[in-house]
Parts: structure tokens; sequence; C-alpha cells
């Protein structure tokens, strides 16, 4: 009887057969070329996979919403307040550009690179591959920046070349929406990493701390990325009416810090990346 | 020789343990882990594929040239490795070609066209493998997820339930193909809840019952264990109490009881006395109506496993 009780030896049950052959060396197609993939941080196949996934999904319409209504109402005030002066691009662009359309822009799509295969269940077959996990964070969070600045930078500096006499604020607000991006996308990929709800805390996040606390307490603002980003674009084109609370230094050394600090993270996240499933 | 080398390994989840105190060794050739629902047999293929750290105990897989090393947070262990998840979620805009052609340049192949093509073939996908895998059935998914996992032609695969989702010819070109595998001197690991998936596949098994190892080694011995065991039958007949009468005392027979709606008996040999009673029946001339075993269920045959290896 070769069936052992539990908690015996299970050498003694024999249970390995022993007379198979040794697996047969590799053909040369599934050789590996070399180690390059555990040094580069931008991998190809993950970037074209994850742009596939994004902007294939019917949620990329989403994207598209806050950047169309920016510039319609920038086309619309454009053509009803052409005559006196003209304030309302500042406050427009700034405001609705840096506090609506491209922090929500971000939270969709940084929070969607990632965590949406983590919650389906297909980061998995991304994750059983030898690819390095920071490389995986890099691509996704690269991508997810790139479609922000697409569908939240570039949009704010249409809008701003739209409105009168504003191109000196288009460039500005388009350079700061371009750090946001950034920025944001760090952090939306790294909340995705830690959390299933990551849309609900980034909701939070950008309603409650940037929307209502930044603008109240001004030490709030050094953990605003919304003013990291109006900092940045208040240096290039100085306007009092951008409200912008923190200098340019500020908002370029604390940005640094926190995309760095995200992508460290979620790289050490997903390096401990465990199935949730259930308790057996 | 062993591959996986498992040693006292539990895995729990606040209050629940899922897994407790597991001590097995995988080599060569396929394995089945058999268990029911809940068993814990996803749990441990997931601390194997290292997506899941033990709570406690070591869980290591053998390297060439000498070297055990563990599967957790060891994304080095990918190149020998492959997985198929349960879980029936693929990247759906893919076709499965592309899916499978993506895996192997993240395994940074040298020839990704010719392995994509090589692993479609061993799954029979070839001739859906230019369709997106949204129009795939739950079978051609599974299908396609093993040719991504063999595209890098690990020397150990691990499989969770594979076979769940797959028509009868889908199931046996599977059963096949692992067979295959496992001859070629590959790990293959596999779980699933259907005894004959796993008689069928793998000479092998271990059988897992609520988290703890109820039974591990050749599969034809624990069959003849799960079939010797004891049985009980309700049996309708034309003459229940002349039948009860011509059962005692039989070697088979261990107690007849006639209760209201007939006869429950008791038996020590399952294939005897399954025999026997049709041939006693006719002989005697009495009608059978209902012949209905009672604990067939596959819990009941694991519990009794688990407490005949506890005597």
């Amino acid at each position: 009887m070769s069936v052992i009780p539990r908690g015996d030896s299970p050498e003694a049950s024999g249970a390995p057969a022993p007379n198979h052959p040794r697996p047969p060396s590799p053909p040369m197609h599934t050789r590996w070329k070399g180690n390059d993939i555990g040094h580069a941080y931008f991998n190809p196949t993950i970037a074209a996979l994850t742009l596939r996934a994004t902007l294939g999904r019917r949620r990329a319409f989403l994207f598209a919403i806050p950047a169309v209504v920016l510039i319609a109402l920038t086309l619309v005030l454009s053509a009803t307040r052409s005559g006196g002066a003209v304030l309302w691009p500042e406050r427009v662009l700034g405001e609705f550009g840096f506090s609506v359309l491209l922090p929500f822009t971000a939270l969709i799509v940084g929070t969607g690179v990632l965590g949406a295969e983590i919650d389906d269940g297909s980061a998995i077959h991304l994750l059983a591959t030898p690819v390095r996990r920071g490389s995986i964070v890099v691509t996704k969070f690269a991508i997810a920046a790139l479609v922000t600045a697409l569908f939240a930078a570039v949009p704010e500096l249409l809008a701003g070349l739209l409105a009168p006499n504003s191109s000196g604020l288009a460039v500005a607000l388009f350079v700061g929406a371009l750090a946001g991006s950034v920025i944001y996308s760090a952090v939306f990929v790294l909340a995705s990493v830690l959390t299933t709800r990551a849309i609900a805390y980034g909701l939070l996040y950008v309603l409650i701390w940037e929307g209502l606390l930044s603008n109240l307490v001004g030490g709030a603002r050094i953990l605003s990325i919304a003013h990291y980003c109006l900092g940045i674009a208040n240096a290039i084109h100085p306007d009092q009416n951008l409200q912008a609370g923190l200098s340019l230094g500020t908002s370029v050394i604390l940005g640094a810090i926190v995309t760095a600090a995200a992508l460290i993270l979620a790289t050490r996240r997903l390096s401990a990346f465990a199935i949730q499933g259930d308790p057996a | 020789m062993t591959v996986i080398q498992i040693r006292n390994v539990s895995r729990w989840y606040g209050n629940v343990v899922a897994v407790n105190d597991i001590t097995m060794d995988i080599g060569p050739g396929v394995t089945g882990l058999l268990g029911p629902n809940g068993a814990g047999k996803s749990t441990i293929l997931h601390m194997i594929a290292g997506f899941l750290a033990p709570s406690r105990g070591t869980l290591t897989v053998h390297t060439p040239p000498a070297q055990t090393v563990p599967t957790w947070r060891n994304p080095e262990i990918y190149r020998r490795l492959g997985l198929v998840p349960e879980r029936d979620s693929v990247y759906a805009f893919l076709t499965g070609a592309e899916f499978v052609r993506s895996t192997a340049k993240l395994h940074n192949l040298a020839n990704t066209g010719a392995a994509a093509r090589q692993a479609i073939a061993m799954t029979d996908m070839a001739q859906a493998a230019d369709r997106k895998i949204a129009t795939y059935s739950k079978g051609m998914r599974q299908r396609i997820k093993v040719a991504a996992a063999l595209v890098h032609d690990p020397e150990i695969l691990l499989l969770d339930e594979p076979f769940n989702g797959m028509d009868p010819r889908q199931r046996i070109h599977m059963m096949e193909l692992l067979a295959k595998l496992g001859a070629e001197g590959r790990t293959v690991l596999f779980s699933s809840h259907i005894l004959e998936e796993v008689e069928r596949v793998s000479g092998t098994i271990q059988v897992m019952v609520a988290g703890r190892l109820a039974a591990s080694g050749d599969f034809r011995a624990i069959r003849r264990l799960m079939t010797s065991r004891p049985h009980v039958f309700n049996v309708r007949s034309s003459d229940d109490r002349r039948l009860a009468a011509l059962l005692v005392g039989r070697p088979y027979t261990t107690a007849v009881e006639l209760t209201g709606k007939g006869l429950q008996v008791r038996t020590s040999d399952f294939g005897a006395f399954c025999a026997q009673i049709a041939v006693l029946a006719r002989d005697h001339k009495i009608a059978l109506r209902e012949l209905l075993p009672t604990d067939e269920s596959l819990e009941s045959v694991f519990g009794y496993l688990i407490s005949s290896q506890g005597n």
C-alpha cells in the first residue's frame, strides 16, 4: 500500500514516478535571449497591452467628457464675453482645468491601467512572467501619464489657445498639466495596487483634500498635487487669478518626491502581490 | 527526484485555516491534487506558484544544478514554471495568437512567433488562434491559457481546475496533453474535484480535505481504499422480506435492516454486492425496483479516507 497517512514522510510513498526521462532541452525559439528584461524599466509589450486595454474599453469615452466640456465652455465664453475685461480664462482653465479635468482624468486612467487587471484577475498572466515588478509599475505609470496628458493637458492647451489673449497662459497651464499628469498617475497607480477601492479613495482625495482643505488650510497645499501644478504654471505665466499657493521650487521638489515615492511603494507592493481568493 | 518540496506549510486568513500543516514532495510526471471544493487546493497551488506566502512552513522549488529556491517574491522562478489559473480572465481584446505571443515576449524568448505557434498547436487551438478571445468558449479560453503557460517550455506546469468548462472532446485532448507533458519528464500538478479526471491523467495523487493532506501516493491504492470502504444502499423490491433473508449471511453483507420503505443494506464489498444482488434477485424471481447508494458524495468518500488514515 503506497497510501501514506497524514504527516508521514512523502518520500515513503514513492510518490514521484521514478522512471520519467529528464526534461528535454528547450528548442531554440523557447530559449531566453538573455537577462535584458531584468534591466529595462520600460517594457514595450506591457505598454502595447496597456494602451490597447485602456483605449479599447468603453470607459475610454469617459476620458474625453471633461476635455470636451472644457473646450465647449471655452468656446461659449469666448463667443459671449468678447468685450470688456477678460478674466475668465484664468478661472475656467485654472480652476476647472486643474480641479476637475486633470485630476478626474488621471483618476480614471491611473487606477485603470493596472487596477483593472488586478480586479478582473488578468494581471496574473502578466505577473507569472519573469518581468521585474519595477518594470511593470514604471511602464503602467508611463502609459497612464501619457494618456492623461493626451486627454487633459492637450485639451488644456487647446482651450487656452481658443480663449482670447491667453496664449501665454495656455502654455503655462499645459506645462503645469503635464507635470500633473505625471504626479497624479504615479499616485493613482499606487492606489490601485494598494486597494480595490482606489477610485473611491481618489475621489475623496480630489474632492475633500484638494477641493476643500487645501483651499481653506494653507498647510494642506504641500500635499496637493493640484497646487504643485498651479505653482509650476504660475512660475511660467504669473497670474494672481490662478491662486497658486506654492512656489516653483517647492512644487517641483514635492512633485518629484511624491512621484518617486509612489512608484517605489507600488513596486514593493506589487512584488508581494497575493491572489485574493476564498479562504480555502 | 523532487522538484517541488512542501514542508509543514500552513496558510490562514485571520481565524480561518485554509491549509493546515501540509508536507509533500512532487516530482516529475503528472500529479493530481484531488479534493472537494474548499479543501485548500487552490491555496496550495497559489503558494507553489509564488502568488501567496505561506503563513508557516517552507515551500521550495528545485532549480538546476542543485539549488532549492522559494517561490514567494521570486519572479525568476517563472522562467521554469508555467501557471494556468482557474479564474477565467484573460485579455479578451486580444486574439489567441496575440495573447500567447505577448506572453512569449514577456518571457523574452528568442523567437516569439515560433514559440507561440508551437504552444498553440500543442493545445489544438491553431484554427481559432486569430479570433478574439472575447469570442471564445470557456473551454477554448482554458486551452489558450494553457498555451500561454507552455510558451516558454516550462519544466513545471501548475493548473488549477484545468478541465472546467471543457466539452468531452476538449477534455480528452487536454488529458492526453498533460499525460504527454508528464511523460516527457515535466512536473505537472493539476487540481480537480472530480475523481475520474484525476484517475485518467495521473498515477500519483494528493488528496486534500478541509485544508489537510488526507492521502498521498499511487492512485490505484487510493481508489481501492475508496471502493472497499463500507457502503450503504437503499433497496426496494417486490419482496423485501425474502430479499433480506437471502442477503443475510452473504460474505459481502455487513447488515440488513427492514425500513418502512424497503431495505437498508450495509456492504463491505461494493463490487461484489452490486454484481450479486441482481443475480440473487433474478434467481429467486424478485423484481428489484430501486438500488440507491446513500453516501456517494465526494465529501463522504474523503471523510472516509481521513478516518481510515487516522485509524
